[in-house]
């Protein structure tokens, strides 16, 4: 039996590609050159990157759903070849970073390598002997993920790198403890603490919590209980000083910069800051209506460096306002729900891992994208999917998304 | 697959996502809906308000020739706050200034607002402009505003056009329509008709981008306003006449006030020293401010509306005219020229009102005067004489004396017509009577007139007893609006036949034997005229008031001219030679003219009556 590809999925794909487009044509807008099918304006080129997306999508809806699964693990080592060829031919050509000149068309190859390790990983994964109560199925996992990472981390490519993170939710999903988001949410609440006021008040503040715990909440209490207090005390308190460390010695400076401006300890709107101040600005002037279309008074005016591509949000939020901003968030609210629901619709372990993968990888794009244009986060330079200009992140996004619906189309084959 | 056991997972994900969708939608909320300060800084950055300046109105002549227009110059202003990256060495090299000027100007800038427009550099050229615009896209924050200055075509009637300056403090406190560096008429006429001159500022949003360049309007200029151009002042000046009666005040001091008899307008009013109006314009204005400012011989103060002198003999008219009206003299009044009362000139005694004008007899008006103020309608010389004085007193005003003529200048001054209340307070509650009060019959004393009463009160006896306010502006604006107060006749109660009695002994002043100014006499135009010789500290002042024809009058003319000895002499052949001017449109008495445009009152005259005999 032969079902359809998600109609819902794909019209939401098209209502966002659609009104991305129309953000990047007002963020490039100049009245002298108003032309739609000028292709050497960037709208223009997003145009022929949509083109060429579609084309992909159609191919891949066309491809026998048994080549993904089967080419899993070639893809990720053709990919992660790339990954190591970028890494020098990008290093002599552009001083470290992630691309690869084809003439006039650049390539990321890290963009890519998103998908392909989705797919190795839903393959690893797809296997009946794994488990993650197993260390070995811990350590396959972990490095089919850190290999591509730690190689676009060389890259300088921290915000990419920082995109596999995702995979913590698939995996979690197929059974790894999810105590790690606590620890997750903790180490980033001690690193802020720790950055905002002294390292010594967050060591006493730790140190009264456990005290508080072991004894006044706890009733009965065992030599396990005080091992573990003890133990968890220390290792918070360890983290806890390493902040200044890790913080002088490992971060860049920009990075440093980029943390103190979002916790307000630096204010300087014309330097370091400057970026989020004009995204900030240009958001905050849309009021609850936006200024409409080809409106933005800071958008025309090129205020906001990286407009088209990393702070496309900006445009909506002053072009379309608080209304449209929200819509937005709303349709990537309602996607990353469809997919979640369609990868839980599977009955193979494979797709189900990789419909998770796809999901969490498009989730962690839209929060820190859009978290960093709001101010929330500290700048971070990934493109919000389908969304931002650039041919490269489109087409490997559109790839991810339609490898997935393809498989949902043939979930009941795959029974076989 | 059959051991899904973590499918509970799943929710986990979901709820990720709803609340990080959930934390940006209430953050978009607070930055776009509940903060406002974002937009004000957007627009403070992205828009910029450009004050679309109108002309100013022009200023046009009786006959429609133009006296006043604008050319234009350009102000550099800055905004302090949007001022970043500047090459300070580059700027001030292209601009021309020094650092320190630089940062002083800075400094004032900023004091004034860091956020709005205030003038950096004021008054460039078109050619300076020109020479640096190439550079303006570097120096962010700043920007170029056209600006119009005032052009007087003629060096004339500096006193009655006035001049622009900038806005002070409380000018901008005053009125919200100025900004910081605005202009605003000073004086004169561009004073009084500010509101009507200035027009109505527009406004142009343009659009700013992150380079400095304007961009376009904003909103294809739906926000911007047109900017009205000021209204023109349709003037009741005469330039040539003006500018004729300028020069014969030169190397003198005083003033000479022509009027229209019949209407009240202004055909010429001289304040001298005069001084060429565009000395006060552009960016020498200050300097030469301080010049005419400091200059002894106080050229700024418009002696015309502004001197209280005292009038000397024209004023027996209105003594004249006050006594035949309240019936205490008749026509053929006769009073003996007793020099023991107030001395006199040597002259037979007048028989009748006629000749007392004609003869200006001093005891004669001694006499008259006492008839007004002690009338006897009161035992007590003191009662008598507060009733007498009261009644003069109203007279007077009638006349318009001892009240501000509504004239459309600032600052005319009301002269001095002392009241019973006035000497009460200088000699006590009926401490007074005729005696202690009898200069004043004869312009001296506590009156003091300005030059424009003086006129005024020729009109009056031209028009043989009333006059209308006189007035600078017959209309102005695109509608032509007058002023309704001007067309008001303003009417002295006192009989016309009266007057008529004063015409002819203001005649027999210029024409008859025994006359005060042959000097005066136009052999065919029928000049009436009274002298009047004011004593003062220093040399007498030398005063004449005059109106020709005497049948129809076409222009009333009154002179004074400083320190410079008996009215017949100086006063009166100048006032002649203007009524010649108005009237002939040109002078036939060139010797006459040059004699005293060239002489000044310090010097001897070179001769007497020789161009009298020559012409005869």
């Amino acid at each position: 039996m032969e079902n359809k590809l998600d109609w819902i999925t794909l019209l939401l794909y098209f209502v966002i590609l659609v009104f991305g487009w129309l953000n990047i044509y007002a963020a490039c807008y100049d009245e002298s050159h108003a032309m739609v099918f000028d292709f050497s304006t960037k709208h223009g080129k997003q145009l022929i990157w949509i083109g060429v997306s579609l084309l992909l999508a159609l191919v891949v809806s066309l491809t026998d759903v048994r080549l993904f699964s089967s080419m899993a693990y070639v893809f990720y080592l053709i990919m992660m070849v790339l990954l190591v060829v970028t890494l020098f031919v990008a290093n002599v050509t552009k001083g470290g970073h992630s691309w690869i000149d084809f003439g006039s068309f650049k390539f990321q190859p890290t963009e890519f390598a998103k998908f392909a390790t989705a797919l190795a990983l839903a393959r690893y994964m797809s296997n009946p002997d794994v488990d993650y109560k197993q260390m070995r199925t811990k350590v396959i996992s972990w490095t089919i993920v850190l290999i591509p990472a730690l190689l676009t981390l060389l890259q300088h490519d921290t915000g990419s790198a920082l995109v596999f993170a995702a995979f913590l939710f698939p995996m979690i999903r197929e059974g790894m403890s999810p105590k790690i988001l606590i620890v997750g949410l903790v180490a980033v609440v001690l690193f802020v603490t720790a950055l905002l006021v002294n390292s010594y008040i967050v060591l006493a503040i730790l140190a009264v919590i456990a005290l508080f715990y072991l004894f006044v909440w706890l009733n009965k209490r065992t030599r396990k209980h005080y091992l573990w207090t003890i133990g968890l005390f220390l290792a918070c308190s360890l983290f806890t000083m390493s902040v200044d460390f890790v913080f002088e010695h490992i971060l860049e400076p920009h990075q440093r910069d980029r943390i103190y401006v979002l916790l307000g300890k630096t204010v300087d709107t014309h330097g370091t800051g400057y970026n989020v101040h004009q995204a900030k600005i240009a958001i905050g002037s849309g009021g609850l209506m936006g200024k409409g279309f080809l409106n933005g008074t800071i958008t025309k005016a090129d205020y906001v460096p990286e407009q088209e591509t990393d702070f496309i949000f900006c445009t909506v939020g002053e072009e379309w306002g608080f209304v449209g901003a929200t819509v937005v968030i709303l349709l990537y609210l309602a996607l990353l729900l469809r997919l979640i629901r369609l990868s839980e619709r599977q009955y193979s372990r494979f797709t189900r891992f990789y419909g998770y993968s796809v999901a969490s990888i498009l989730f962690i794009h839209f929060f820190i994208n859009i978290g960093m244009v709001i101010g929330l986060l500290p700048v971070i330079g990934i493109p919000l999917p389908f969304f931002s200009y650039g041919g490269s992140s489109l087409m490997a996004f559109t790839l991810l998304l339609f490898i997935f619906l393809r498989q949902d189309q043939e979930r009941t084959q795959t029974l076989l | 697959m059959s051991s899904d056991v973590y499918k509970e997972r799943s929710v986990l994900l979901r709820v990720i996502f709803i609340v990080v969708g959930a934390i940006f939608i209430v953050r978009l909320a607070f930055l776009q809906i509940f903060d406002s300060t974002y937009h004000k800084l957007a627009d403070l950055q992205a828009l910029r308000q450009v004050t679309q300046y109108p002309a100013r109105g022009l200023i046009y002549d009786r006959n429609g020739e133009l006296l006043v227009y604008n050319e234009a110059i350009y102000d550099m202003m800055v905004i302090p706050k949007m001022v970043k990256n500047l090459d300070t060495a580059l700027f001030c090299k292209v601009v021309g200034i020094t650092r320190q000027d630089f940062l002083d100007k800075m400094e004032k800038a900023r004091k004034y607002s860091p956020y709005s427009a205030s003038p950096f550099m004021k008054q460039i050229s078109k050619e300076e402009y020109g020479a640096w615009q190439s550079h303006l896209y570097k120096f962010h924050g700043f920007y170029v505003q056209q600006r119009t200055l005032r052009i007087y075509q003629r060096p004339i009637a500096a006193h009655v056009l006035g001049y622009v300056g900038e806005v002070n403090d409380k000018d901008i406190e005053n009125d919200h329509y100025y900004r910081q560096g605005d202009y605003i008429g000073k004086s004169g006429l561009e004073k009084s008709y500010e509101t009507v001159l200035r027009g109505i500022k527009g406004k142009k949003i343009m659009h700013v981008d992150v380079h400095n360049r304007e961009i376009g309007p904003y909103l294809d200029g739906a926000h911007d306003t047109m900017a009205v151009e000021g209204g023109n002042l349709y003037t009741t000046l005469d330039a040539s006449l003006q500018e004729y009666a300028e020069s014969l005040m030169a190397n003198k001091r005083g003033c000479i006030v022509a009027i229209e008899p019949s209407t009240g307008e202004v055909l010429a009013l001289v304040s001298a020293p005069c001084y060429d109006p565009n000395l006060l314009v552009g960016r020498k204005r200050g300097e030469n401010y301080l010049q005419l400012l400091q200059d002894i011989s106080k050229p700024l103060f418009n002696r015309a509306l502004q001197a209280q002198y005292p009038p000397g003999s024209i004023f027996k008219v209105a003594q004249a005219m006050t006594a035949l009206n309240l019936g205490v003299i008749t026509p053929g009044q006769g009073f003996p020229c007793d020099k023991s009362l107030v001395g006199c000139h040597g002259h037979p005694s007048a028989r009748s009102v006629q000749e007392a004008i004609k003869m200006s007899c001093n005891p004669y008006f001694y006499f008259t005067y006492r008839r007004i103020i002690q009338q006897g309608k009161y035992k007590s010389i003191y009662k008598d004489s507060q009733y007498g004085l009261t009644v003069w007193h109203d007279y007077m005003q009638r006349m318009g004396f001892g009240t501000r003529l509504g004239i459309d200048l600032p600052n005319v001054k009301s002269g001095n017509i002392p009241d019973t209340a006035y000497y009460n307070h200088w000699y006590g509650k009926e401490r007074w009577a005729f005696s202690t009060i009898y200069s004043n019959s004869i312009g001296q004393g506590e009156v003091e007139v300005v030059p424009l009463q003086m006129a005024n009160l020729a009109c009056i006896v031209a028009n043989r007893g009333y006059y209308y306010t006189p007035h600078l502006v017959r209309y102005y604006g695109p509608d032509s609006t007058r002023n309704e107060e001007f067309y008001q006749k303003h009417d002295t109660g006192i009989k016309p036949a009266y007057f008529e009695i004063a015409a002819n002994g203001m005649y027999d002043v210029v024409h008859g034997a025994g006359g005060t100014a042959h000097r005066a006499n136009i052999p065919d135009i029928d000049i009436c005229g009274k002298t009047g010789t004011a004593q003062n500290i220093g040399k007498d002042h030398s005063v004449f008031i005059s109106f020709a024809p005497k049948d129809n009058p076409k222009i009333a003319v009154a002179v004074y001219v400083e320190n410079a000895g008996a009215g017949g002499v100086w006063a009166a052949p100048i006032a002649s030679l203007v009524i010649e001017k108005y009237i002939k449109g040109e002078v036939s008495r060139k010797d006459f003219e040059k004699m005293y445009r060239e002489t000044n009152p310090c010097q001897k005259l070179p001769l007497t009556r020789v161009p009298k005999k020559k012409k005869k």
